[in-house]
């Protein structure tokens, strides 16, 4: 059975993770609810005539997707799979206004076209005139990890070498206050955050697009062999233990193999419980890593986590600034990534060097 | 040849019907599901025709038995319905007992609450529980919730083609022995948001959808869900389950030519019909049947046509209608329930009718089956194609 490599990586998010080393530059603003995207020069990637027209998510996927494939040396790939949880949401948001506020007259295509959900992976597709295998998965917290999945099974059945798979996700306006009007944004009032320790519910928010070129062969750009995925929609906090453990013994591994852990504690109080059962458990005697207080939350921040993992083994140096705890090791080579939604949507992902 | 992926249960709500059973019968009797719209309002409702289910939501939720303060999308609600029957139709009673997982589609999600209550949640309390169910992911939830499925659970958004692709996902699950029995189909219930959005791309029909005839004028746009069970050759074995039918082979292309509108030599069809024919090791000329995508836009039906004039070559197309004059277009659901329609093919061994078809397309010489036809079937192609050039092919064998 074929491995699966990463061999190029590229990231747009709400710190400047394009054109700098790794984070040195990463800011922890914990006084902001909702983070948003640092961007790129947009110009450098896309015509500017094209990229009037685009999406905010469109755009960052494209930017993201040219980086992965630069950084992996590679022009084209035989597939490509993309995770995102709501789209291009401030085009659905401005489609849909233009229903309700017009009663249904004067609209034009456009904003409904850039709606659709697997609009970024067709534009790269496009772009890149790939007529191979092209997936978008939509399902909360889970779409990235599904693209990720299906993307190892392909290299696995031997129906694509090379594979483009990202996350992307954008933050609307109209759709963050409705979130917050629901609670999932945390409120001012809980303000400065403490993501690691939090006591109040609701999230920080945020946005950004990451991707990966992954091949079946090792090379001098490779990152780190994505050893398996897996998800699962619901899990009891008292079944998680167990339930990493048998994930980690189908991989011939158990807790003191893991050289790092990444969780996606988001300040969420109510579901960051989680992470902290396995950080405070099973797992406290192994270095520990968060993300999403540089990112923010969003369905396909565990993209994000990724990117920052497979650059951890490639440069064998973890940035101060995501460490949640003060463990180390003298080397970084299988790291664990557990990431779930509102106690939803449990995805855990291992690679290694 | 690998002999294919077992297909052990189906369910679907359709605008022809709310089994398989019912909608069976109105394919054999061309009972045709398509009206002007009921459920919702919307200034096109004189001028459009829609393949709509015959139930209120008051009248899904009843039927699902859903408390008052449930927020359940219309999308949701036809796809538990859809699902429920699927798992009931393939004897499973107990549904984490093997590795399995659900692999839904959709392109709406639901829309349909957040187009009605976007501009009244912040003045009702009451409705802020409608923004969580906005998601495409929340559909397959609800579903895994109300078949208490713990396991893998995801759902594929690539407009018309979606549910072809969580077909096939499933059968690669099952084939890779990742999974030992997945659930996989689609939902989309109308909405506003969608009706316009075809609209504004012109390619709604103010008539009853023309598959593949040359005066064809658009789409008629529909909503339906279609749930399909797949189980492992040792859960079929061991259970001594009934096999309905299998799936003998899949492909998936990008046409990489437009983001609406499809190649003029169907590059991305042509592409997914070869892959599914060499994953199945079939050859052309062994399908007896195609369901075709045959959505009747102009666009849509020439592609497609060229792209089967190319696999054929030289041979005669086989038999092919598009059941869409029935249905109409139910976008992420259309491969689900044309799945359900490819089985229900195969297994009482009949071509359904290409509804409406007057006069052949200029382009080529292609003529649809007009007539229920009644031969042995074997093997039966179905394409699926959506925005984004997104191109799906799924084989079906006995």
């Amino acid at each position: 059975m074929n491995k699966t490599y990463i061999n190029g990586v590229g990231c747009i998010s709400t710190q400047k993770t394009f054109d700098t080393v790794f984070l040195e530059e990463a800011i922890y603003d914990n006084n902001k609810t909702v983070l948003t995207i640092i961007p790129p020069v947009y110009k450098d990637y896309i015509s500017p005539a094209a990229s009037r027209r685009m999406a905010k998510g469109v755009k960052n996927g494209i930017v993201a997707s040219a980086l992965a494939l630069r950084d992996a040396k590679v022009e084209n790939v035989d597939a490509i799979i993309t995770g995102t949880g709501l789209g291009c949401i401030e085009d659905s948001e401005k489609f849909l206004k233009n229903i309700l506020d017009n009663n249904e007259e004067f609209l034009t295509p456009t904003s409904f076209i850039q709606s659709t959900h697997n609009t970024v992976g067709a534009q790269i597709a496009l772009n890149l005139q790939c007529k191979g295998y092209n997936f978008t998965y939509v399902n909360g917290a889970v779409s990235f990890e599904s693209a990720l999945l299906d993307a190892k099974m392909q290299i696995e059945e031997n129906d694509a070498n090379s594979i483009l798979v990202g996350g992307i996700d954008e933050t609307g306006d109209y759709t963050i206050s409705l979130f917050k009007l629901a609670g999932r944004v945390k409120d001012e009032s809980n303000l400065p955050a403490d993501i690691l320790n939090s006591t109040s519910s609701g999230a920080i928010y945020g946005e950004g697009g990451a991707f990966f070129v992954l091949e079946k062969d090792k090379k001098e750009t490779t990152y780190a062999e994505v050893l398996d995925v897996a998800i699962k929609n619901t899990l009891d906090i008292s079944e998680i233990e167990d339930e990493i453990a048998a994930f980690l013994s189908t991989n011939n591994l158990q807790v003191s193999d893991i050289d790092a852990l990444v969780l996606g504690f988001n300040g969420n109080a109510d579901s960051d419980i989680y992470y902290k059962t396995i950080s405070e458990k099973a797992f406290a005697a192994t270095p520990q890593l968060y993300y999403k207080h540089l990112s923010g939350e969003y369905d396909t921040a565990s993209a994000f986590a990724l990117w920052m993992a497979a650059k951890i083994i490639k440069t064998q140096e973890i940035p101060e600034i995501v460490k949640a705890n003060s463990i180390e090791k003298p080397a970084y080579k299988t790291i664990l990534l557990y990431n779930q939604l509102n106690g939803k949507n449990h995805s855990f992902t291992l690679i290694s060097k | 040849m690998a002999k294919g992926v077992a297909i052990t249960g189906m369910g679907i709500i359709s605008s022809i019907g709310n089994s398989v059973e019912e909608n069976y019968i109105s394919l054999i009797e061309n009972k045709i599901g398509i009206s002007r719209i009921k459920n919702i309002s919307t200034i096109h409702a004189d001028v459009i025709k829609v393949g709509e289910i015959d139930k209120t939501n008051e009248e899904l939720v009843a039927e699902l038995n859903l408390n008052d303060d449930n927020n359940f999308s219309r999308t949701a609600m036809i796809g538990t319905i859809a699902a429920k029957q699927a798992v009931e139709n393939a004897g499973i009673t107990s549904i984490n007992e093997f590795r399995t997982g659900l692999i839904s589609a959709t392109s709406v999600g639901g829309m349909d609450m957040t187009e009605k209550h976007y501009y009244d949640y912040f003045k009702h309390p009451e409705l802020v529980k409608y923004i969580a169910c906005h998601d495409g992911g929340d559909v397959a939830e609800k579903i895994a919730d109300q078949l208490s499925l713990k396991g893998m659970v995801t759902t594929i958004s690539t407009a018309c083609s979606s549910a072809a692709n969580s077909i096939m996902l499933g059968a690669r699950l099952i084939k890779t022995g990742k999974l030992d029995r997945v659930i996989v189909g689609g939902a989309d219930g109308l909405a506003k948001f969608t009706i316009n959005g075809f609209k504004t791309l012109m390619i709604l029909s103010d008539d009853f959808n023309k598959p593949f005839d040359n005066e064809r004028k658009g789409l008629n746009l529909g909503e339906a869900a279609a749930y399909l069970v797949l189980e492992s050759d040792e859960i079929v074995e061991k259970q001594n389950k009934k096999v309905l039918a299998r799936v003998s082979g899949y492909g998936n292309a990008n046409d990489a030519f437009h983001q609406t509108a499809s190649s003029e030599n169907g590059d991305g069809a042509y592409l997914a019909m070869k892959k599914a024919f060499e994953v199945s090791g079939l050859k052309p000329s062994q399908i007896d049947y195609i369901n075709v995508h045959g959505t009747a836009t102009p666009n849509n039906d020439l592609s497609e046509g060229r792209a089967l004039l190319r696999i054929y070559q030289d041979e005669k197309v086989p038999d092919f209608s598009s059941t869409k004059p029935f249905t109409g277009h139910t976008l992420a659901a259309a491969a689900a329930i044309e799945a359900v329609y490819s089985v229900l093919a195969i297994q009482n061994n009949v071509v359904y009718p290409n509804l409406n078809f007057e006069n052949q397309m200029e382009e080529f010489e292609l003529q649809p089956q007009t007539a229920l036809k009644n031969k042995n079937i074997e093997h039966v192609l179905s394409n699926s194609f959506g925005f984004g050039g997104n191109c799906s092919t799924l084989i079906f064998s006995k």
